[in-house]
C-alpha cells in the first residue's frame, strides 16, 4: 500500500468520527429546539478570539499531559485508568509540600514538579507491583485506587491540611496553604503578546504549557528513540516475542506504570500554578478525558496535541454557549462522548480495512500463492 | 476448619455465622450497639441492592465474554430515567424506563464491542464519559422545567413501596398485625442468637419491592445460567466462543443478549439509587462509583451469582454502618473486625505453606490493630473507602484462586481464531 493511501486511511477515521459527532449533536439540538448552525457558528466564532484561544490552550495543556500519561501505558497494552486519582493526589501533596518548604523560587518550582511526579509515579507503580507480584489486572486495581484516592485520601488530607494554615475563608478560594508567588511557574502572556496583541479580560496563558511541550518531546524521544521505548512497543505488540527477545516483562510493567503515573502527576500543575494552591474543589475528570484524548490521538505525540485541542475547544465552547444562549451548554459533553465512541469504532474499522489491504497486497506480491495456502 | 465437604449454602451460612460471631464479640468489647442492630442490616441491604444488581449485570456480560466497565454509565442513565419516569408517570414506570435506558446503554456497548470489535475497556470508558453528558443535557432540557427540579437534581421521587414479612418481621396480613418473631428474639439479649435475630429482623423489615426482585434475581440467575440451555450457550461465549460457533451457536447474538441484560440490570440499580430507599431524588453524581463496586463484587464473588450477593452484602455493610454512625465509633470497631479478618487470612495462608502471604497478612493485620488501639473514632471518609480497600486486600490474597471466564475481554470475530 502506498504512503498517501495509508495517510488517508489514518486521517479518515478521526474525520469521520468528528463528522458523525457533529451530525449526532445536530440531531439532538434540533430535537431540543435549538439551531445547530447557530450554535456551531457561535462556538467557532468565539474560538477565533485571542482570549478564547488562551482558554483553549490552558485547558489543552493538562489534557495533553493526561493523554500522554495514558498513552505510555497503552503503548504496552497497559490500561492506566488511575490517572484521575494519580493527578489529584499528586497535585494535592505537591501543593502542600511546595508551600511548606523554604526554597528560592526556581528550586521551589522544580521541587513541586518532582514531588508531583514522585507521588503520581508511586501511586501508579503500586498498581504495577500488584500486577506483577499478585496477578491483579491493572484496570481493576487502578479503579479501586482511584476511589481510595479521591473519596478517601484526598478528602481526608485536604481537611487536615486546610486546618493547618490553609485558606479557610473566602468564596471559591478554599484550599491548602498558598505557594509564594516566586514558586509558581510564570505565565506566558508576555511571550504571546510579543507575537500578537495585548491579552484582555485578565486571561493568563499558563506557563505549564512549556512543561507539556517538554513532556511531549520526552515522550516522543523515549518511545521512538530509546531502548526502553523499543522494549515498550515490542511488549505491547507481542509480549511473548518480546520476552523471548530478552525484555524483562515484569520490570517493564512496573516501569511503564511508574512512568505513566509520573507524567499523570503533572496534570494538576496547570491548576496549582494558576490559583497558587490546591483548591478544595479542584477540576476533576481530566484523567478520564485524558483517556479519550489518548484514544483519539492514537497515542501519537502529535496526534494527542490535536485531540487535546479538540477536547479543550469543546470544553471552552460550553461556556461560550452558556454566554450566547444559542444552545444548551451540555451539548458539548455529549459531543465529547460521541466523538470518542465514534472514533474508536472508526479506528477499528480502518485498521481492519488496512489489514485486508495488506493481506491482499501481500498475496499479490507473492504471485500465485494464495493467502489460505500460506496460512496452512 | 475445613468446610470444603459441606454443600455450598451451608458453608456460606457458616461463614456468615462466624462473621456475626466476630461482630458480636467486637461489639461487646467495644460497647457499641450498631454493628448488629436491625437498622444496620437494613441499611446494609439498601446499599447492597444496587451493588448486587450491577454485579449481576456484570455477570451476564462477562459470562458472555464482554467486560463491562460501562456499568457505571448505564447506572447513571438508570438514575436519571428512573427519577424522571417516577416523577412524571409514577414509580413503576420509572423502573421500566430506567431498565430500558440501561438496556440502551448496554446495546451501545454491544454494538461497539461485539459488532465493531472495539476494546471492551475502551468502549466502557467511552460510555462512562457519554452517559453523564446525556443526563446533564436531559436535565438542562427537562428537569429544569419541572417544579422543584434543577440542572443537577430532580423533584422528590416517589417510591414503589415496601413490605414487612409477616410473623418473622411483624408485618401485617390484611388488618391482622402478626407477631414479630425476630424482634422478640432480638430483645431477649441472648449472646449471638439475639444478634443474629436482630440482623435478620433488619433484612425482613420494610424491604422495597425492588430489593425483593434483586434478591430473587440471584437464584434465578444461577438457574438461568447454569441449568438451562440458554445459560450454557451464553457461558460458552465467554469461555470458548469458537467451540460455541462450531456447535452452530450464534455467538454474536448471545453476546448481545448478555450485554443488554447487563445494561438493563445496571439501569434498575440506578433506579433504586434514585428511589426513596436511598435518595428519593435524582442528584448528579449520586452513583459515586457504585457500578465499579458492582464490578468488584463480581470479581470477589468469582463470577458466580451467590458470590456476587456475598460481595454486595460485604461491601454494602460498611456503607450502611457509616450512614448511621455519626460519632465514628462503629466505624472504629470495624477496624478491629478487619484486623481479625486479616489474622484469619494469615492463619489460613500459614496452614497452606504460603509464608510470604502469611507475613503480609500479619503485618497488615497488626497495622490495623495498632490503628485501632491508637485512635478512638474514625473520620467518616475512611468508611467510604473500606469496600475498595477490602477488594484490593481480597485480590492480593486470593487473586490466584479466582477464575474469570476464559475468553473474558477477548475480541471475538466470527470465523477467526
Amino acid at each position: 500500500m502506498n504512503i498517501s493511501r495509508r495517510i488517508l486511511l489514518t486521517l479518515a477515521a478521526p474525520v469521520v468520527a468528528l463528522i458523525f459527532a457533529l451530525a449526532m449533536s445536530s440531531v439532538v439540538l434540533i430535537f431540543s429546539g435549538s439551531n445547530p448552525l447557530e450554535a456551531f457558528a457561535d462556538m467557532i466564532g468565539h474560538a477565533s478570539r485571542l482570549e478564547t484561544m488562551v482558554d483553549i490552550l490552558n485547558r489543552a495543556t493538562p489534557l495533553y499531559i493526561a493523554g500522554v500519561a495514558v498513552a505510555i501505558g497503552f503503548r504496552m497494552n497497559l490500561f492506566n485508568i488511575g490517572v484521575e486519582g494519580q493527578y489529584l493526589l499528586a497535585a494535592l501533596v505537591a501543593a502542600h509540600l511546595g508551600a511548606l518548604v523554604n526554597l528560592p523560587g526556581p528550586l521551589r518550582i522544580l521541587f513541586i514538579l518532582v514531588v508531583a511526579m514522585a507521588v503520581g509515579g508511586a501511586y501508579s507503580g503500586f498498581a504495577g507491583v500488584l500486577k506483577v507480584t499478585r496477578g491483579i489486572n491493572e484496570v481493576i486495581s487502578t479503579i479501586m485506587l482511584n476511589a481510595i484516592a479521591i473519596t478517601g485520601l484526598i478528602a481526608y488530607l485536604i481537611r487536615q491540611w486546610q486546618a493547618g494554615g490553609g485558606i479557610q475563608s473566602g468564596v471559591g478560594r478554599v484550599g491548602t496553604t498558598p505557594i509564594p508567588e516566586s514558586g509558581l511557574i510564570p505565565n506566558l502572556n508576555s511571550v504571546l503578546e510579543f507575537f500578537t496583541r495585548e491579552i484582555r479580560q485578565g486571561k493568563q496563558l499558563t506557563g505549564v504549557l512549556v512543561v507539556a511541550i517538554l513532556v511531549g518531546i520526552g515522550y516522543h524521544v523515549l518511545v521512538n528513540r530509546t531502548r526502553f521505548g523499543f522494549d515498550l512497543r515490542a511488549t505491547g505488540i507481542n509480549p511473548f516475542a518480546a520476552q523471548v527477545g530478552g525484555v524483562p516483562a515484569k520490570r517493564m510493567v512496573v516501569s511503564a506504570m511508574v512512568l505513566s503515573g509520573a507524567v499523570a502527576g503533572l496534570v494538576g500543575m496547570a491548576e496549582i500554578n494558576h490559583v497558587g494552591f490546591f483548591p478544595a474543589n479542584p477540576i476533576k475528570g481530566l484523567g478520564f478525558t485524558g483517556i479519550a484524548t489518548a484514544l483519539l490521538g492514537r497515542n501519537h505525540p502529535a496526534g494527542i496535541i490535536l485531540s487535546a485541542l479538540i477536547f479543550a475547544f469543546l470544553d471552552v465552547s460550553s461556556g461560550v454557549l452558556q454566554f450566547t444562549g444559542a444552545a444548551s451548554r451540555e451539548i458539548v459533553v455529549i459531543m465529547q462522548g460521541v466523538i470518542i465512541l465514534a472514533a474508536v469504532v472508526a479506528y477499528e474499522v480502518a485498521s481492519r480495512a488496512r489489514e485486508r489491504q495488506e493481506a491482499k497486497s501481500a498475496a499479490e506480491a507473492l504471485g500465485d500463492i494464495k493467502p489460505s495456502e500460506e496460512a496452512a | 476448619m475445613n468446610f470444603g465437604k459441606l454443600p455450598a449454602w451451608l458453608r456460606w451460612a457458616l461463614y456468615a455465622a462466624v462473621g456475626v460471631l466476630v461482630l458480636t464479640i467486637v461489639q461487646r468489647f467495644d460497647e457499641t450497639r450498631s454493628l448488629t442492630a436491625a437498622g444496620s442490616s437494613q441499611s446494609m441491604l439498601r446499599w447492597a441492592v444496587p451493588i448486587l444488581l450491577a454485579g449481576l449485570g456484570g455477570l451476564f456480560s462477562e459470562r458472555a465474554g464482554v467486560i463491562n466497565i460501562g456499568l457505571e454509565g448505564m447506572m447513571i442513565l438508570g438514575t436519571w430515567f428512573g427519577a424522571w419516569g417516577a416523577v412524571v408517570y409514577g414509580p413503576w414506570w420509572g423502573i421500566v424506563l430506567a431498565v430500558a435506558a440501561g438496556a440502551v446503554g448496554g446495546l451501545l456497548h454491544a454494538i461497539a464491542t461485539v459488532t465493531f470489535g472495539v476494546d471492551h475497556v475502551i468502549s466502557g470508558v467511552a460510555i462512562n464519559i457519554l452517559a453523564p453528558g446525556i443526563t446533564r443535557f436531559l436535565s438542562s432540557e427537562i428537569l429544569t422545567t419541572l417544579p422543584g427540579g434543577s440542572i443537577t437534581q430532580s423533584p422528590r421521587v416517589p417510591g414503589v413501596g415496601t413490605f414487612t414479612l409477616p410473623i418473622l418481621g411483624g408485618g401485617s396480613i390484611g388488618t391482622w398485625q402478626s407477631p414479630d418473631f425476630f424482634g422478640w428474639l432480638a430483645s431477649r439479649e441472648i449472646f449471638l442468637i439475639s444478634d443474629i435475630a436482630s440482623i435478620a429482623k433488619g433484612l425482613v423489615t420494610r424491604i422495597s419491592w425492588i430489593s425483593l426482585i434483586a434478591l430473587l434475581l440471584v437464584p434465578f440467575t444461577a438457574w438461568l445460567l447454569w441449568r438451562t440451555r440458554f445459560g450454557l450457550r451464553l457461558r460458552i461465549c465467554g469461555e470458548r466462543p469458537q467451540a460455541g460457533e462450531a456447535q452452530g451457536i450464534n455467538v454474536y447474538r448471545f453476546k448481545y443478549i448478555g450485554v443488554v441484560i447487563s445494561g438493563a440490570l445496571s439501569g434498575l440499580a440506578g433506579a433504586f439509587i434514585a428511589s426513596p430507599e436511598l435518595s428519593g431524588i435524582y442528584l448528579e453524581g449520586q452513583t459515586t462509583g457504585r457500578g465499579f463496586i458492582g464490578l468488584a463484587a463480581l470479581i470477589f464473588g468469582n463470577w458466580k451469582p451467590f458470590g456476587v450477593l456475598g460481595g454486595a452484602l460485604l461491601f454494602g455493610y460498611p456503607f450502611g454502618i457509616g450512614l448511621r454512625d455519626l460519632d465514628g465509633s462503629a466505624s472504629h470497631s470495624l477496624i478491629l473486625v478487619n484486623a481479625i479478618g486479616l489474622a484469619a487470612v494469615a492463619i489460613w495462608a500459614a496452614t497452606r505453606g504460603k509464608r510470604s502471604d502469611a507475613v503480609l497478612a500479619l503485618v497488615l493485620g497488626l497495622g490495623a490493630a495498632a490503628w485501632y488501639l491508637t485512635s478512638d473514632t474514625l473520620p467518616d471518609v475512611w468508611i467510604n473507602i473500606l469496600p475498595f480497600v477490602i477488594v484490593l486486600i481480597v485480590l492480593v490474597f486470593f487473586a490466584q484462586r479466582l477464575r474469570a471466564p476464559a475468553a473474558d475481554g477477548l475480541r471475538y470475530r466470527k470465523g477467526e481464531n
